[in-house]
């Protein structure tokens, strides 16, 4: 007996009054030949710019057994806002993913399709591996990325080329199970989720991915924040 | 068990052998108390060539964001017709 598959997937946002809205279009258009049973439910902290009237005008395009509004009241981090997706994930797998066109709709039949090949937990999108890379970035922040992958690969011996990624595929009870144990905050997150799936033994794969900087204000990579990973490594390198 | 207690096993097994060399005198007392030094050294620098290749062979994609640019335009273009406000930020 064939059980079919569903695929929740959850997108946080703020301020994505635009970007959110051609997300949507594109993964309709990507998802919906493939004949792909999916749901987005979008996860909005309160955004000050009207997102959640974009998500509403959407909603009546494209259905609201399509398209969730989840919003909370104000900004309370990535992690809590992927618990409370899952809560109304009505999906067996789960797919995480960035609002602002840094992660492609295109990438998502490659990452179902690798899940049903290998019938691994989860699916994750690596910006290192051929295929993949990135775009928008400067000679300093490709060292300190690069950097910073070889210190946390030596440390952690992860199982993953790229840790700090967030574009991921996840079966359900996977991510409940995972999440629950995690305490990080920010792209520390992504690092734990995945280095303690990789502890529990949990099937693991990877795809190449392409991802584009954000065009305009891209995100400086400053002191504090290498301060936090290096942080984030020593915590991981002892916990898990 | 933990990761980190595998990090200690690999490095109580390589003490062992260091203490062991120290005690069988099979090489030059004065080479092997240094070869703790040449090992961390070592890995220093395979570290420092694993940054460096890796750098030079950073996959990029010029070429996305065209095609990004594009996608955005056709997104923007049906989504006006279909009565959603993607206006100018």
């Amino acid at each position: 007996m064939e059980q079919k598959n569903k695929y929740s997937i959850i997108v946080p946002t703020y301020n994505e009054r635009l970007n959110i809205a051609l997300i949507v279009y594109l993964i309709f258009k990507h998802l919906r030949s493939r004949d792909v049973d999916f749901e987005i439910i979008v996860v909005d902290d309160g955004s000050p710019d009207g997102t959640q009237e974009v998500v509403k005008q959407l909603q009546k395009l494209y259905g609201e057994d399509h398209i969730l509004l989840r919003p909370r009241p104000k900004k309370l981090g990535l992690g809590t806002a992927y618990i409370h997706g899952l809560k109304h994930a009505s999906g067996n797998f789960v797919v995480i993913m960035d609002a602002d066109l840094s992660h492609h709709p295109k990438y998502l039949p490659s990452f179902i399709k690798k899940q049903l090949e290998t019938g691994a937990s989860i699916v994750t999108g690596t910006r290192y591996s051929k295929g993949g890379g990135v775009h928008g970035w400067n000679l300093m922040r490709k060292l300190t990325s690069r950097g910073a992958n070889v210190l946390a690969q030596t440390l952690l011996w992860p199982g993953v080329s790229d840790l700090t990624g967030s574009f991921r595929l996840y079966r359900k009870s996977v991510l409940e199970d995972v999440i629950s144990s995690c305490v990080s905050k920010g792209y520390v997150f992504q690092m734990e989720m995945i280095v303690r799936a990789s502890r529990e033994g949990y099937h693991i794969e990877e795809v190449p991915i392409t991802f584009v900087d954000r065009v305009f204000g891209s995100s400086k990579l400053g002191g504090s924040e290498i301060v936090e990973y290096l942080k984030g490594l020593v915590y991981l390198l002892v916990t898990t | 068990m933990k990761h980190v207690l595998k990090i200690f096993s690999l490095l109580l097994v390589i003490s062992a052998l260091w203490i062991g060399l120290l005690q069988a005198s099979i090489l030059p007392q004065s080479h092997t108390w240094l070869l703790p030094i040449y090992f961390i050294v070592s890995l220093g620098c395979y570290g420092l060539l694993m940054v460096g290749v890796g750098l030079m062979r950073f996959p990029t994609c010029p070429q996305e964001a065209l095609l990004l640019q594009q996608d955005i335009a056709e997104a923007k273009g049906f989504l006006k017709q279909s009565g959603v406000d993607v206006g100018c930020k």
